[in-house]
């Protein structure tokens, strides 16, 4: 696990050998073991380097055993044994023992498909030296990042956007299409960042970039095809599913150095830790989240499960100021603004692993996903059953059993809890059917918004625009599907797996590694019948079953509950000199993204504990998320602005 | 009942919309009007009911009740008449949700 980036140029000006330094400086958390450059007239390649396989022979970038080829890469290639076994009888000769140049002899062997082969997580670029070609590409679902922009001749690529910064032509914008995205759906749409002109490369995305053409497309998507069959032979099913998890789990338990795992006490990670006790089969270490409020605890039941499992168990407590004081590293390391405060935690938990001497961790990320153990599957499911018969006064009695873990939603009144999961005959057919409550309630918060702001968005639309990214196939799947396709593909790699995944994870040089997005796991698991991931409103139902003789019962039956973190409660109880700065009338007035006077209104609804619902919590969290964005990455442009312009705010020269 | 309206409707400007009074009329629908999330009629619950120190029985938890300035007003007219006469008032029981 690493850090990468490059500099391509296709006009013969000599490169600025400092520019691939600072670029790779700038990645140093996240490969702190060495850095390495490879530079020619066309192009520079750095790498900053956490060693776990080779450690002796895997440095980078690596050129080819022919020459003919330098790769930079991030990530793993957990079945580059089998390949390397493979090519070698094909006549490939290797210099190393490292996955990096499995990957190399793999592209000389089958060209930009080579990516089809790979079983991993990566983002990697191969530079051509003879045809002057840079080809790139990002695992399935996107767990390693990859971003990238233009910049008159030169085309920048970096594992983080802090690196492209770097290079002082590049502009340091926020994107107020990326805020309305943001403030609607929690993520961007890919290619879109919150950075205007810097793109993401979308998962399942290969590039090329040859004589200053930049051509993108997709080598992989999610496919929904639930087969009957699945569902008329269980036991089978089962096994095959066992069979492949614990498959998954050996091969992410490759590597040269210890690996551990993250254990919130819940099925999935717990799941993820008796598979990787029993292919490891050694003392194995586990890690978890624990806090001070007792709305958001898990402890008793990592306990039990640790006890259970008979592992090492680790938790670090948050109280509400450690979230506080955290959070302006944490948005440092997302690069984006954030609707909630749990990738905090995770953040900090990844500094203990790190301090204990562990660089790989084995979590349960993407099964909620890929069985359906959301509530918010859930929810769709109830409130479709209700309308088939609206008149009912049964089924909407079924929207009690949503979210049991959020205390004052279960507090609600029956008449409004039906009120806002209510379903208008024109929703049945939106495809957003499952997500619209949610987005809906998000959208709210753009009330904070300046009219400066609301006017440069008035022509924007954000739902528009995401039906037309939908794949043709998206039409046909049902509706199960649709709502699993809507979090795997744009809440997972926006959100889970980089803001609460790989930048909290890489910000103290720690991997993590997820048996449940295994590609041939999340093909198995879409060729399932819907009764298998929800029976009746049983969420993943076949994981459970599979869990069932493995895990202690109270694991495997209690409710769902998310990750979830204190939000405003951390600013309010425990208050960092740096919120009343960000947050005070004239920061927010010289940023120009939010209107004063409206977040002062937030503020004291925070302070004086009103502030109870979802809604108000998000607000307070993504105003304060992308005040510290701006300060972090573009407040000396915003001096800039306000000097030039004398009275224009900064969002208003956007 | 105009100074509890203003009273209220300026509870909720504070509340719902941040201190921005978009002109909204005092019979408007608050779910209508997109003011409150899911868990807003806690709060509009737990104000009126300690700022006139009334309390609210569960059945009278209705839009019916609380879904407007002027439905809100009246309704807690009556609970501070009605607290001050002594016996509960009945409940609405003219919408969907009165009957559950």
């Amino acid at each position: 696990m690493c850090g990468i980036c490059g500099v391509v140029r296709n006009d013969g000006v000599a490169q600025d050998p400092k520019l691939i330094r600072r670029m790779t400086t700038a990645l140093r958390h996240r490969g702190p073991d060495e850095t390495g450059f490879y530079e020619d007239s066309h192009i520079s390649l750095g790498h900053a380097r956490l060693s776990i396989i080779d450690l002796a022979g895997g440095h980078q970038p690596m050129q080819s055993a022919s020459g003919s080829l330098w790769i930079t890469f991030n990530g793993e290639i957990f079945n580059y044994i089998e390949l390397r076994d493979e090519l070698t009888r094909k006549g490939h000769r290797f210099l190393t023992r490292s996955d990096t140049e499995v990957i190399l002899a793999l592209y000389k062997q089958e060209g930009e498909a080579c990516v089809q082969h790979l079983n991993g997580q990566w983002a990697f670029a191969i530079w051509d030296i003879a045809n002057r070609k840079l080809f790139a590409s990002r695992d399935r679902v996107g767990v390693r990042p990859f971003f990238y922009t233009k910049i008159d001749n030169r085309f920048l690529f970096a594992s983080e956007i802090k690196a492209l910064l770097e290079c002082d032509e590049v502009k340091r914008e926020l994107d107020l299409t990326a805020l309305d995205q943001i403030f609607t759906l929690w993520v961007t749409l890919p290619p879109r960042t919150a950075f205007r002109n810097i793109w993401q490369l979308p998962a399942g995305h290969c590039l090329r970039v040859e004589n200053g053409e930049l051509r993108i497309w997709q080598y992989w998507s999610h496919q929904y095809d639930p087969n009957p069959a699945t569902a008329a032979n269980e036991d089978r099913t089962a096994e095959e599913l066992l069979s492949l998890l614990t498959d998954a789990t050996r091969l992410r338990l490759r590597s040269d150095v210890p690996v551990g795992t993250y254990l919130s006490g819940g099925l999935d990670s717990t799941l993820t830790t008796s598979l990787t006790r029993q292919v490891a089969g050694d003392r194995l270490r586990s890690f978890g989240v624990s806090f001070e409020d007792a709305e958001f605890d898990e402890r008793p039941y990592q306990s039990e499960a640790a006890s259970f499992l008979n592992v090492e168990h680790t938790d670090i407590c948050c109280s509400y100021a450690n979230i506080a004081e955290a959070f302006p590293e944490v948005i440092r390391h997302t690069e984006q603004p954030l609707l909630r405060t749990a990738p905090a935690p995770l953040y900090l938990l990844s500094n203990r692993v790190r301090q204990d001497g562990f660089k790989v961790v084995l979590t349960g990320e993407g099964a909620d996903e890929i069985f359906g153990g959301y509530d918010i599957f859930k929810e769709a499911k109830i409130r479709r059953f209700w309308s088939d018969s609206p008149n009912s006064l049964r089924r909407p009695m079924l929207l009690k059993r949503l979210y049991p873990y959020m205390e004052n939603v279960q507090r609600q009144p029956a008449a409004y809890l039906q009120h806002f999961f209510r379903v208008e005959a024109t929703d049945l057919s939106n495809p957003f059917f499952s997500h619209l409550p949610r987005w809906e309630l998000t959208s709210k918060l753009k009330m904070f918004f300046t009219d400066e702001v609301r006017t440069e968005l008035r022509d924007k639309n954000v739902y528009a625009e995401l039906e037309r990214a939908l794949p043709t196939e998206f039409w046909g799947w049902d509706k199960f599907c649709q709502a699993q396709y809507l979090e795997v593909h744009y809440l997972l790699p926006g959100y889970i797996l980089s803001s609460q995944g790989d930048r909290m994870a890489m910000a103290h040089s720690v991997e993590a590694r997820y048996p449940f997005l295994d590609h041939r796991v999340i093909e198995f698991a879409a060729r399932l019948h819907a009764s298998l991931k929800m029976k009746v409103l049983n969420e993943k139902y076949l994981l459970k079953r599979i869990a069932k003789n493995r895990l202690p019962d109270s694991i495997v039956r209690r409710p769902k509950q998310p990750y979830r973190a204190p939000d405003a409660r951390s600013f309010v109880n425990h208050k960092p000199s740096y919120v009343d700065e960000l947050m005070s009338a004239d920061t927010i007035k010289s940023y120009g993204i939010f209107r004063p006077e409206a977040v002062n209104a937030l503020i004291s609804k925070c302070e004086s504990g009103r502030a109870i619902g979802v809604k108000d919590n998000m607000a307070y969290v993504g105003i304060l998320s992308t005040q510290l964005l701006v300060r972090e990455f573009m407040h000396h442009r915003a001096k800039e602005s306000t000097c030039q312009t004398c009275k224009t705010s900064y969002a208003a020269t956007l | 009942m105009p100074n509890l309206q203003d009273e209220l409707r300026s509870y909720i400007v504070e509340n719902y919309l941040f201190g921005q009074d978009d002109g909204f009329r005092n019979g408007d629908s608050f779910w209508e009007l997109g003011l409150m999330d899911s868990t807003g009629v806690l709060e509009l619950i737990s104000y009126v009911e300690e700022k006139y120190a009334i309390s609210l029985e569960s059945s009278e938890i209705i839009p019916a009740n609380l879904d407007s300035i002027e439905k809100l007003a009246r309704f807690v007219s009556r609970k501070i008449e009605d607290s001050s006469a002594g016996p509960e008032i009945a409940p609405a029981m003219d919408t969907p949700g009165a009957s559950q």
